[in-house]
């Protein structure tokens, strides 16, 4: 079967991104914003026959076929070292694709809604499409190289777009921040695609994850504290990976990427770009699986952590995206878990299917929440829980949306949610019971703050609204409500069939002993939210009283901005930074500094010999020659 | 060829009217007697061309050509150089050449 | 020790050419140090006539004596006042030009003294105002047509220049 035109998923965008760019300005909004959405919309057509086309391949020994559907050489070092660009197409990167062009296409039809009358809407548009382009580009990516390219390209985009209002400083730090903080992890990255590579001998994807292939022989000695290298490359490769998806402590950027538009938090933030590093673990999972088990053991724990962390703090929240900005990171740390306590190949490979089960759905319901907190935020102009309340009168599709949203990431059986989150649990049940059982409890803490949010607004009292809120218009409802059926009815997906860690399908079956625990935990946070939340009253603030110091450490994120804060001011800003600056101003400048003043003066000592006097210099050149005749005539007569 | 006058009489007399030259081109003030100077310095040099070409190569004659080009060169400097000081004298009012030293530094 | 006639006149010549180049840059009246000038001018298109360079010798009249001492003059006029004495610089700096000076006279001299000239024997060539005329355009060995063309192309350039330099501005608030 050919592939050749998937290129053109990846470079749609590409082409509207130039196009909105270079005439943003020049087209009218309306039309800029048309032109982004039907290319998007003709990713998306694309997408999908990729889709159909893909899984009704022939299979061969009854695993799923990895097929390189485009590829050139990029750049060409020696023969041996060369660097591609291409086209990869293997289950994976085809949910992926699946994932990110409706997500992106939906977010795009939202926002000629959400941002109607914004000024630099085309602007918008330009990177809404540059971000789905590097996006594609990453999920497509060949080689790891490649891989990391886009992945840099997806960083300059969420940078850009979270700095959308620029006028606002908040907007500008967090921009900054988010950039940065990435950035600091890519550096990580990098320098596990140098150590992968230079062990393997490769960038190419397909030799990397190849079972049999050399790749997995290779640098399994002790290097450097008793692990090995490939090891040790995949961690470093895994730090890229936890910066990018906001895992603790690399989290710090998420919640103040909040600043930018809310489908761009919907898109980025929570669908497609966050769960990049979760797709990068899983691109290179036979690589973590058969060479270095102590590094998905770190993903595991790291995901487990960062999960458990983001749903206390999420519980403390007031700002509606933050908390969905922490959920989003909660749940992120589910995929990591999943991947982490995964096996590789047959059921043993339970985990890994279920975390990209659950990025699947994840984007689904975490994008309807996103798009239907924009909603809310549209009609309130406000985006603190304590100025909404009781708004199910007035939003009636956003209210039911909101709520399906909120039933699926809580568990509840019959919805999407549900499915993936028990595949997950299932997995660690069988790899690692401790990690069972924070995921348990995060599953149940999930469903609290979810409902908590979801009372909190629709339910609760109403407070004074300036001018009645209103329900959205059309162009925002109608992706509400695709993403709502989206929700319900994926879960429905035999993902087995089609996504396993060694490509080939296999049975799994809901177990009754992780599915009951986990929905009745969910029901009871549900409970505890509807009690707390559904009616105005004081009992929240008692229960927070009640546990006052814990709450305030909570609310305050865990202090780990200050943490960073006090880590690069006090430390590298004070001990190393103003040193070096001294340095650099003291003795470097001065040096140049004292270069530059010898031989000013000296140019000001010699000045006056040239003194415009015409007959000076004529007298000077005449007893010069007369000299220099002198010395070679005396030279002349000496030999 | 001059009966009775060798080649190095007439080279003598030609190195005294060069240094001539250049003695007043070195100690005139007046842009015009530095003219002047260099006309005598071009015309030494003539006598020098015309004279190794009569006493040394009579068979040919570039040393009378040269003449002939530098006479036309020296015509042209003049030209180009009064029409140069005439210029300056209009901008400073005066054609001394220690007053027109713009260009320094 | 008799003379004969050409001996005697190179002498004339040389001598008047030696006194009146000094007068020229001693003389501190102007007019008159551009009289001294063409006294030597003259005196050595008499020496190109002993030479029996006849059409040298009425160039050099025709175009120093009577085109650039001319144009000389013209412009003493017209930045000078005639009769004018102007001051000599420092007695100084005369002093150091002149022993400069006299050095590399001496200099020079002693080096033409020393050296023995090997003249040629072969045969003067007549010189005739037609075979200059035809060696001027000639672009054979012995032909002058290159140096001939350049030195028209340099003709025209510094006429045009000199028009260009010695025309008043003219004021153009327009253009500023």
């Amino acid at each position: 079967m050919n592939f050749t035109y998937t290129v053109l998923i990846p470079l749609i965008p590409l082409f509207t991104f130039l196009f909105l760019g270079l005439a943003s300005g020049r087209i009218k909004p309306q039309l800029g914003g048309l032109i982004g959405t039907t290319g998007l919309f003709i990713s998306w057509i694309l997408s999908l026959m990729t889709v159909f086309k893909y899984f009704s391949l022939e299979k061969v020994d009854g695993a799923y076929q990895q097929i390189i559907g485009y590829n050139m050489v990029w750049l060409n070092f020696s023969d041996k070292l060369h660097i591609d660009m291409g086209v990869f197409i293997d289950p994976i990167s085809v949910m992926m694709l699946f994932v990110v062009t409706t997500v992106s296409f939906l977010v795009h039809v939202y926002s000629l809604g959400y941002m109607k009358g914004e000024t630099g809407f085309v602007r918008f548009y330009s990177f809404l499409s540059l971000f789905s382009f590097s996006m594609l580009g990453l999920v497509l990516a060949t080689n790891i190289f490649q891989m990391y390219m886009f992945w840099e390209l997806v960083g300059v985009s969420s940078f850009l777009l979270i700095g959308f209002y620029y006028q606002k400083p908040s907007a500008v730090a967090a921009s900054k921040k988010a950039f940065i903080v990435t950035r600091f992890a890519d550096l990580g990255f990098l320098i596990g695609i140098l150590l992968l590579s230079f062990n393997t001998g490769t960038f190419d994807f397909l030799e990397l994850t190849n079972p049999q292939g050399a790749a997995m022989q290779t640098g399994s000695g002790a290097w450097l504290l008793g692990l090995s290298t490939m090891t040790w490359s995949l961690i470093f490769v895994f730090m890229g990976g936890a910066g990018k998806s906001a895992m603790f402590p690399l989290h710090i950027w998420l919640p103040d990427a909040m600043e930018g538009p809310t489908p761009v938090s919907a898109l980025i933030h929570a669908a497609t770009m966050v769960v990049a590093g979760v797709y990068l673990v899983a691109r290179l999972f036979p690589v973590y699986a058969l060479s270095a088990p102590v590094g998905l053991e770190i993903v595991a724990w790291v995901g487990a952590t960062s999960s458990l962390f983001a749903a206390i703090i999420a519980t403390t929240q007031f700002d509606i995206k933050r908390v969905l900005a922490y959920s989003t990171m909660s749940q992120i740390g589910y995929m990591m878990v999943g991947l982490g306590v995964s096996g590789y190949g047959g059921h043993d490979g339970l985990g890994y299917m279920a975390s990209m089960f659950h990025l699947t759905t994840h984007a689904m319901f975490k994008a309807l929440l996103f798009l239907g907190a924009g909603s809310i935020i549209h009609a309130v102009h406000s985006n603190v829980m304590n100025e909404m309340g009781g708004l199910r009168k007035y939003m009636p599709i956003t209210h039911i949306t909101f709520l399906i949203a909120c039933l699926t990431i809580a568990g509840i059986p019959g919805l999407s949610g549900f499915f993936s989150k028990d595949e997950i649990l299932a997995a660690a049940y069988h790899h690692n019971k401790a990690i069972f059982f924070i995921q348990m409890f995060v599953a149940g803490l999930t469903a609290f703050y979810m409902f908590r949010l979801y009372f909190r607004v629709f339910w609760n009292k109403e407070p004074h609204y300036h001018h009645t809120p209103h329900e959205s218009p059309l162009t925002m409802t109608i992706p509400l409500m695709m993403l709502a059926f989206a929700s319900i009815f994926i879960g429905y997906i035999p993902f087995s069939d089609y996504i396993s860690s060694d490509f080939k399908p296999f049975e799994t079956h809901i177990e009754g002993i992780i599915a009951i625990p986990s929905v009745l935990v969910g029901l009871i946070g549900i409970a505890i939210a509807w009690v707390m939340y559904k009616k105005d009253s004081d009992l929240p603030d008692r229960v927070s009283h009640g546990f006052r110091f814990f709450h305030r450490w909570a609310f305050n994120k865990f202090y780990i901005d200050e943490v960073y804060l006090f880590i690069t001011h006090k430390f590298v800003f004070n001990r190393i930074s103003t040193p070096i600056a001294w340095f650099d101003r003291h003795v470097i400048d001065a040096t140049m500094d004292g270069i530059g003043w010898i031989t000013v003066s000296t140019s000001r000592l010699i000045k006056p010999l040239q003194s415009g006097q015409l007959q000076k210099y004529g007298f000077v050149f005449l007893s010069g020659v007369i000299i220099m005749a002198l010395v070679l005539l005396y030279a002349a007569f000496a030999a | 060829m001059i009966e009775g006058i060798p080649l190095h009489l007439i080279l003598v007399v030609a190195t005294v009217m060069f240094f001539t030259g250049i003695y007043g081109f070195l100690t005139r003030r007046n842009l015009i007697t530095i003219l002047m100077s260099i006309e005598l310095i071009l015309n030494s040099v003539n006598i020098n061309f015309v004279a190794f070409n009569r006493y040394l190569y009579p068979q040919h004659l570039q040393g009378q050509f040269f003449s002939i080009f530098i006479i036309a060169i020296a015509a042209c400097e003049a030209a180009v150089a009064i029409a140069i000081i005439i210029n300056i004298y209009r901008r400073f009012t005066t054609i001394n050449v220690e007053d027109v030293s713009e260009m320094k530094y | 020790m008799m003379l004969t006639a050409s001996q005697f006149m190179f002498y004339f010549f040389a001598l008047a050419i030696v006194i009146f180049s000094i007068l020229t840059v001693t003389s501190q009246r102007i007019l008159r140090a551009a009289t001294y000038l063409l006294f030597v001018l003259i005196s050595t298109a008499g020496i190109y006539f002993l030479l029996n360079y006849q059409f040298l010798a009425a160039v050099q009249i025709t175009l120093y004596a009577g085109g650039i001492v001319v144009l000389i003059i013209f412009s003493i006029l017209l930045t000078s006042h005639v009769g004018v004495k102007f001051d000599m610089v420092g007695w100084k700096k005369r002093l150091a030009t002149g022993i400069a000076v006299a050095i590399g006279a001496i200099l020079v001299i002693t080096t033409i003294l020393q050296y023995q000239f090997e003249a040629s024997t072969e045969a003067a060539r007549a010189v005739e105002m037609r075979w200059i005329g035809l060696s001027l355009l000639s672009y054979e060995k012995e032909g002058f047509v290159l140096p001939f063309e350049v030195i028209s192309i340099l003709l025209l350039a510094s006429m045009i220049g000199a028009i260009i330099i010695a025309r008043k501005e003219e004021k153009n608030e327009s253009n500023n």
